[in-house]
């Protein structure tokens, strides 16, 4: 752990206080599965984790300590009955609160469903159960995941552990600083933008997004169909690999998911990065990128060259357009998709003379700005007569991404940029101005318009101290060469630990 | 949803039904029908609940089906089954097809959209051929998902002014295929037999049960008046709340008059959607195009472009029962039937019994006769296809009268058995020529003034003589012989 890191926040000097927080996820099971600890002591160090520190952090909008607890005891009678309690026995994981729990609140940081209580699990949720794993809370999320600094949320924002005067990103920011404080080693989150890599690179944790499809949507509240997919959060590559084999893998209930088991990601980490063919994405590294991000991304193309791998530039011109794109598609998806929030059924009614009347007072009081602003956009998008210019053309340059990808993946195994252009920044700097706001995402939407997987790993620190990620980007199902690329940065960093991957580097595998 | 293209009217020609103005101008009709069918699947389109009418309210749901956040939709393989088999029933093209969003609010669509095929039906460019010979062209037979019913209490039942209102979702996401027709009707009883042969052609198929007074079968109807003998369409009217056939005749005719009356007065058309009052036997405006929603719709992104495979296609198609244009068809063609006693004796479903007894050396006019006036629909009972043929023989052959037949016929269906037995045990003998003579003479000496009548010219009479022979004879005469008889009288 980085001096950075124990300067940071209080809350994280709370978590230290506590002791064993530091551990990887896969330390953790290993731990529980050999009886060297219980699952209950593992949750109850968190708890007490979170109790110290998240009154500054607020990462969790709701914690579930009585269901932790009560999940953990069952881990426990488990392993004493002789059961395999699973490969993530008794390891807490922050979800974001756009995941479907059954029986406890889940609001997606947002007043409209405010008393909603889900009567089913998400797929995500009802897998992590079964591989033994243990949702500690609902992690704060920009509200129906529709920002890039957690500062749209409607119950606070979430302060970066590192420095708690800026954002942890979004819009899983609650999950991306509930693992970079040590409140729990995993968390899931949702990326429809970016949403997982940019708090990842933000809270210098691993953060990555799966292809399309790979894990279900089923019980993830949705933002933009076409572009949602959940992904996981990890202190290390290990175990984010660790977490993606548990949640990945075909779903009946979720028509766009991929008819193919979960990637074998935890069994290639070591394979390295000899003879792969990596692009650094020019279009992406340029104007409007901090001097001292660029610098990093140098720094590991250098690092996956000394591996063996043969990093050269590369022009994928049309993810330029991407943010455009982005704007059109996922409004417009997200217009409907949250048109059921009408006060009619379940979550925030506001009482009016009619229907009509009561609907329109509900989604008024119950929304805010930033969520108003794209159901107007994306409702604007759809309207007969602007169909065409506006929703069918970013439909087509989403057809362009997918060709310009297709062809640079032609000469290159991996590609190589940012994750954001800078580093976290101040809280208040960009929410009066949306524009500034949208393009943090700048380098992180062309993997959603395409559909493809890309991974964020810390990277060191900015000028300004605060971490900065690197983004490795592959073509749909290539997840195990990503982690292994992923794990050679990460590897890279470690002998010097100039301020690389902080707590529980260490690897299990 | 409304696709008119042409107006090109294919088979026999059916005259059209025409209202002529006060200035003598001739104004005819145009009708093309809407008809939305729940499908007969054990479950929904999106969600593994049941598919089931009159459930206590709101028992038949699930988190998908009440659209609640996080949920997604699977679609329902038995879905596009029955869809599909529907489609090539009805001659149409299936094509590969993407669902859409079509985006509204209302308290009874759990999503406030409607999961519905617009742009890329899965069922294209077919016709149905009507017992008539006429035949109407199909747009498209396309799915989508049913929404829940609302139930407004106080206010008049309408939304607007209700006190309170309730929702019952058990209906949401019950499948539906929209039957679009092409304005090919001309009259309105053609609107109805095109509705009771899309009828048939459902059960047939198995695709719906098509209960018009449940729900499971909804006409819409679009109706448009022209001049008569052009080609043009005119502004058309959507008629909804259609609940019968009954229902539907009326209202095409009522809006027939309502827009001539228009149009004569020189003023044009709205288009818009009208409601029938079924009392007060007239149309209401519902809403009208101008202020129509605009629907947003885009396409379904939970869901993947549905492709089924040519096996799955020619699967079906073997699969295919008969339907009603082939078996009248195939009945006209083995038994000489005239178009309306083909059409009837099918509709009754009781052209395999006929075409059975004609195998088993049955005469085929009273077999029709008897199959179209004296046999319910489809319940035989004990009728057997050898007794009825044999009935038949019976009856052609002199053994029987008519009504002898059918005394003899509601027996074998009561209680089955051998005709010749019956027949023998009531008595029923046929009846010498000379008897039947005397007996006709009998009764014209009875009453010289009415004969004298009847010989100069009035056939009305010929009933009196015939019911007194009828009497003499205790009914076992048979009417036609006796008629035969009176005339041949007469004329010598």
């Amino acid at each position: 752990m980085s001096e950075r890191d124990t300067s940071g926040p209080g809350g994280r000097q709370g978590a230290e206080e506590v002791g064993g927080l530091e551990a990887s996820a896969l330390q953790l099971a290993a731990q529980v599965r050999s009886g060297a600890r219980s699952a209950v002591s593992v949750v109850e160090d968190h708890l007490a984790g979170i109790a110290a520190g998240d009154g500054e952090i607020h990462a969790f909008n709701h914690v579930m300590e009585e269901e932790a607890l009560a999940a953990a005891s069952r881990v426990d009678e488990r392993l004493a009955a002789g059961e395999d309690p699973g490969p993530l026995a008794g390891v807490p994981v922050a979800l974001k609160d756009n995941l479907c729990t059954r029986g406890v609140p889940t609001t997606c940081s947002s007043r409209i469903l405010e008393g909603w209580l889900p009567p089913y699990d998400a797929t995500v949720v009802a897998r992590l159960a079964a591989s033994g794993a243990i949702a500690i809370g609902k992690a704060n999320l920009d509200e129906f995941a529709m920002g890039s600094s957690t500062e749209h949320s409607a119950f606070g924002p979430t302060r970066n552990p590192h420095d708690t005067g800026r954002v942890p990103g979004g819009s899983s920011g609650g999950s991306a600083a509930a693992v970079a404080a040590g409140f729990a080693p995993l968390g899931l989150g949702s990326d429809t933008g970016g949403s997982v890599r940019l708090p990842a690179a933000y809270c210098g944790v691993v953060g990555m997004k799966p292809t399309y499809g790979a894990v279900s949507r089923y019980g993830l509240i949705a933002f933009a169909s076409s572009l949602d997919q959940i992904g996981p959060f990890g202190r290390t590559v290990a175990d984010a690999a660790a977490l993606l084999e548990v949640v990945a893998g075909h779903d009946p209930l979720d028509s766009t998911s991929i008819d193919a088991p979960a990637p074998a990601v935890s069994a290639v980490l070591d394979a390295g990065v000899e003879g792969l063919r990596i692009g650094l994405v020019t279009e992406l590294s340029g104007e409007g990128t901090d001097p001292d991000v660029r610098r990093r991304v140098a720094a590991a193309a250098e690092a996956l060259e000394a591996a063996g791998a043969k990093v050269e530039d590369v022009s994928v011109p049309a993810t330029t357009l991407g943010l455009s794109a982005y704007y059109l598609i996922a409004p417009a998806e997200a217009s409907s998709n949250l048109a059921r929030y009408d006060g009619v059924r379940y979550g925030l009614r506001v009482d009016a003379p009619t229907n009509g009347g009561m609907n329109v007072a509900s989604r008024t009081a119950g929304f805010g700005d930033e969520v108003k602003r794209r159901i107007m956009l994306g409702t604007y998008a759809l309207s007969a007569g602007y169909y065409d210019a506006y929703y069918g053309k970013a439909q087509q340059v989403r057809t362009l991404i997918i060709r310009d990808f297709a062809a640079a993946y032609e000469r290159f195994d991996l590609l190589l940029s940012p994750t954001a252009p800078t580093t976290a920044f101040p809280f208040g700097a960009k929410t009066a101005d949306p524009l500034s706001m949208y393009l943090t995402d700048v380098c992180t939407i062309p993997s959603n318009l395409a559909g493809d997987p890309a991974i964020s790993v810390p990277y060191g620190l900015g000028d300004d101290g605060m971490p900065i990620g690197v983004q490795l980007l592959g073509p749909a199902l290539s997840e195990p060469t990503l982690f292994r690329a992923a794990a050679v940065l990460e590897h890279s960093m470690a002998p010097t630990g100039d301020g690389g991957p902080a707590a529980g580097r260490e690897r299990t595998t | 949803m409304t696709f008119l293209t042409t107006d090109a009217g294919v088979g026999t020609i059916v005259e059209p039904f025409t209202v002529t103005d006060p200035s003598g101008q001739a104004w005819e009709l145009v009708v093309g029908l809407e008809v939305h069918c729940e499908l007969a699947t054990a479950t929904k389109i999106f969600c593994g609940c049941a598919n089931e009418f009159g459930s206590e309210p709101n028992t038949n749901v699930c988190p998908v089906c009440l659209g609640l956040p996080g949920s997604l939709p699977v679609l329902n393989r038995q879905v596009v089954e029955l869809a599909m088999r529907l489609g090539r029933a009805l001659r149409c093209r299936v094509e590969p097809s993407v669902f859409h969003r079509k985006n509204y609010f209302y308290p009874d669509m759990p999503k406030d959209y409607q999961v519905s095929q617009y742009d890329r039906p899965i069922n294209v460019d077919g016709e149905l051929e009507l017992p008539d010979g006429s035949v109407v062209g199909i747009e498209r037979a396309h799915l989508e998902e049913d929404t829940g019913k609302s139930t407004h209490v106080g206010g008049g039942g309408r939304i607007h002014d209700a006190l309170h209102s309730l929702v019952d979702y058990n209906r949401a996401g019950v499948p539906l295929v929209e039957i679009v027709g092409r304005p090919h009707i001309r009259t309105p009883e053609q609107a109805r037999a095109y509705v009771q042969e899309l009828r048939a052609v459902l059960l047939a198929t198995g695709a719906s049960d098509a209960k018009m007074e449940e729900g499971s079968m909804r006409v819409d109807a679009n109706v448009s008046m022209r001049r008569a003998g052009t080609d043009e369409l005119g502004t058309r009217c959507e008629i909804k709340n259609l609940n019968s056939t009954r229902s539907l005749v009326r209202a095409i005719e009522y809006e027939a008059r309502r827009q001539v009356d228009l149009l004569s007065a020189g003023e044009r058309i709205v288009q818009q959607t009208r409601h029938w009052d079924e009392a007060e036997g007239r149309t209401h405006t519902l809403r009208s195009k101008e202020e129509a929603d605009d629907y947003r719709y885009f396409p379904e992104p939970d869901l993947v472009p549905l492709e089924p495979a040519a096996e799955w296609v020619a699967a079906v198609d073997a699969a295919l029962p008969p339907l009603p244009a082939a078996r009248r068809r195939a009945l006209s063609d083995r038994t000489g039937a005239e178009q309306a006693t083909a059409a009837l004796v099918v509709e009754r479903d009781l052209d395999a019994l006929v075409l059975t007894a004609v195998d088993a050396g049955g005469d085929p006019d009273r077999l029709l006769t008897r199959a179209a006036n004296d046999l319910a629909a489809a319940d035989v009972g004990a009728l057997t296809a050898p007794a009825f043929a044999a009935v038949s023989r019976m009856e052609a052959d002199g053994a029987l009268t008519a009504t002898q037949a059918k005394v003899v016929l509601a027996e074998l269906v009561a209680g089955g058995g051998d005709p010749q037995a019956i027949a023998a045990a009531r008595g029923f003998e046929a009846m010498g020529e000379d008897e039947l003579a005397a007996a006709v003479d009998a009764a014209v000496a009875s009453d010289p003034a009415a004969w004298q009548r009847f010989v100069d010219g009035d056939p009305k009479v010929a009933g009196l003589f015939v019911g007194k022979v009828m009497k003499a004879t205790s009914g076992k005469a048979d009417g036609k012989a006796v008629n035969a008889l009176l005339r041949q009288r007469a004329a010598g």
